[in-house]
């Protein structure tokens, strides 16, 4: 029946069997190779690792590998590491990506009216997004070390701090060298996406606005932001979810201290999983970090699917 | 009155672009000051903006004294091969997800989507048990295999937008003149989206030249380590050397800058076409 009044545009309804069968698997003909791949190294190891968390596997221990059903989990609960780290968690993705998020509209708006040099400018505003993710995490724990880096001084300098100490080992602050490294590494996502969005919306209807006397900021707020509504919440979804499972610049920056200061979930994954050899463990946390993720994006989706029926 | 207000806006908007350069190539200036920076000025001179002495040392020893040229080459080689296949694969897929309705359209973005979802780290242990039997760990190949599957689906979603960009009224005049869908795809479609095809591929070379953790868990060997791995083995050492360090660094950035500096405004123009149908 479907494929009947798919046909119909091309007037070939009458075809053969084969014909009809060789179109309608065409799509998945397409989509084979990279479904295959995705299946066989990303889903069916998904599936072996959400198994270790219901199982006692740790490296090198040939004893383990038995099932304990939730035993992981009830560990879980009453880890304070783990809390803390989700506590963190919050507070790193949060920041991180409201700051890129912000930076990178602004970046994107400027970028958006035409001027001399404007291809250079932006090049040279997106090259952080090129750098390798541990070598910035290295570039800016240098930048923050008082003997090869000039931050502190200059934070000094300026009277923020009382000495010239390393911004990642004061337990209160150390959070912010890591995302600072962040918002550096990531503005240019956003500015890429949503500078992509803004030259998409149609110039006459900034002209006609402009004819009706509408100010600048009314301009932007009627048209601008609507048009980019849908982008901004696919892309800060995207974002929050990678961010949240980001450990490589905490790793590389602090790894986790001082005193787990900022361990964030993801970090904490990774050590459990190769500091402590502990697989089960780490899947056990690695689960629920997935479960929350699902629901967060799950909230988003349905937020962007009310927007465009708006819009 | 008017000109003068625009002109104070034209030079606000000139220094905001100029601070935004500034603070995206600051922490760059400072790998390459470091890189240049005799070991014995390091320390002494570690605020100033240039050494008093800028000297090749480092570069020099990084080049011809240590194991960097073999991590380049295989960094190389693994990141041009993830690039293709994943902007072939990507490029047939997201052809797929553009042109067709069809009833598995809804699982296969749910399960492209769950693949951004899990923190990566989860995957190391199945896959090393996986591919070990295969003879694909320490191997480039395995390194391949893997980087391609994790790129594809984000790959996946990027070309789809290009191709959305691209009417339609194109292949269908072709199929009407009794062309056949893939030839119309190769011929007509595909030459239209090399923009975007280009986009893809410096992405996920970019992407490929940084991958750290997979690198780490699945090379054992220094034949096929690449350069992330080569640069982390300055930092284990009990000291870490600055210098050289930065040093390779330095020569780690140039070609995934180059590549990305040249193809960044195809990543606009493409997504651009494709923001327009929403």
């Amino acid at each position: 029946m479907t494929e009947a009044v798919n046909a119909a545009p091309y007037g070939r309804d009458r075809r053969p069997f084969l014909r009809r069968l060789a179109s309608a698997s065409e799509p998945y003909l397409y989509s084979a190779p990279a479904l295959i791949l995705i299946v066989t190294v990303m889903l069916v190891p998904l599936v072996i690792g959400i198994s270790y968390a219901f199982r006692d596997i740790t490296l090198l221990d040939p004893f383990s590998g038995g099932f304990i059903g939730l035993d992981h989990f009830r560990a879980l609960a009453k880890d304070k590491t783990f809390w803390q780290a989700l506590k963190n968690t919050v507070y790193w993705t949060g920041y991180s990506v409201a700051l890129q998020f912000c930076l990178g509209l602004i970046l994107a708006l400027l970028l958006d009216k035409p001027f001399r040099g404007r291809g250079l400018a932006q090049a040279l505003c997106f090259l952080p997004w090129a750098v390798p993710s541990f070598l910035s995490g290295l570039n800016w724990a240098m930048l923050f070390n008082p003997i090869v880096g000039p931050i502190p001084h200059w934070l000094f300098g300026l009277g923020l701090m009382d000495a010239p100490d390393n911004l990642l080992s004061s337990p209160d602050h150390a959070m912010w060298g890591p995302i600072i490294a962040n918002v550096w590494w990531g503005i240019p996502f956003f500015a890429i996406t949503l500078l992509a969005a803004l030259q998409s919306i149609p110039r006459d209807l900034y002209e006609a606005a402009a004819i009706d006397g509408a100010t600048p900021f009314q301009r932007f707020r009627s048209i601008t932001l609507p048009f980019l509504a849908p982008t901004i919440a696919i892309t800060v979804m995207l974002r929050t979810v990678w961010i949240a499972n980001f450990a490589d610049l905490i790793v590389v920056m602090t790894n986790g201290g001082p005193a787990d200061r900022t361990q964030i979930v993801a970090s904490y994954i990774f050590t459990t999983a190769f500091r402590r050899l502990d697989f089960g463990y780490a899947s056990a946390i690695a689960m629920v970090l997935l479960a929350l993720l699902l629901v967060y994006s799950m909230l988003i989706v349905l937020l962007r699917q009310t927007l465009l029926r708006e819009r | 009155m008017r000109s003068n207000k625009r002109i104070v806006a034209t030079i606000a908007h000139r220094a905001a672009i100029l601070c935004y350069v500034a603070f995206a190539l600051f922490p760059l200036f400072w790998v390459l000051k470091i890189s240049v920076t005799p070991n014995d000025l390091l320390y002494s001179e570690g605020v100033r903006l240039w050494p008093s002495r800028a000297v090749f040392d480092h570069f020099d020893f990084v080049i011809r004294h240590s194991d960097f040229p073999l991590f380049f080459r295989n960094s190389m080689i693994v990141s041009l091969s993830t690039a293709v296949i994943v902007t072939i694969l990507s490029s047939l897929g997201g052809y797929a997800m553009s042109r067709f309705s069809f009833r598995g359209k809804f699982w296969i973005v749910g399960l492209m989507l769950l693949t951004q979802m899990f923190p990566l780290v989860m995957l190391i242990a199945p896959i090393f048990k996986i591919l070990s039997p295969l003879g694909l760990t320490n191997s480039l190949s395995g390194l391949v295999l893997v980087y391609v599957a994790f790129n594809v689906p984000f790959a996946t979603f990027l070309m789809q937008s290009f191709f959305d960009g691209i009417p339609k009224d194109l292949e269908e005049a072709a199929m009407i003149d009794g062309a056949t869908r893939f030839m119309a795809f190769r011929q007509i479609i595909l030459p239209l989206t090399l923009p975007g095809m280009a986009a893809t591929l410096g992405f996920v070379f970019t992407a490929a030249w940084s991958e750290l953790l997979f690198a780490l868990m699945l090379i054992s060997g220094v034949d096929a380590s690449t350069f992330p791995v080569g640069l982390l083995s300055f930092v284990s050492k009990f000291s870490v050397d600055f210098g050289q360090m930065m040093a390779a660094g330095v020569l780690a950035l140039i070609p995934a800058c180059l590549f990305f500096f040249f193809i960044q405004r195809y990543l606009v123009q493409g997504l651009t076409a494709g923001a327009v149908k929403g």
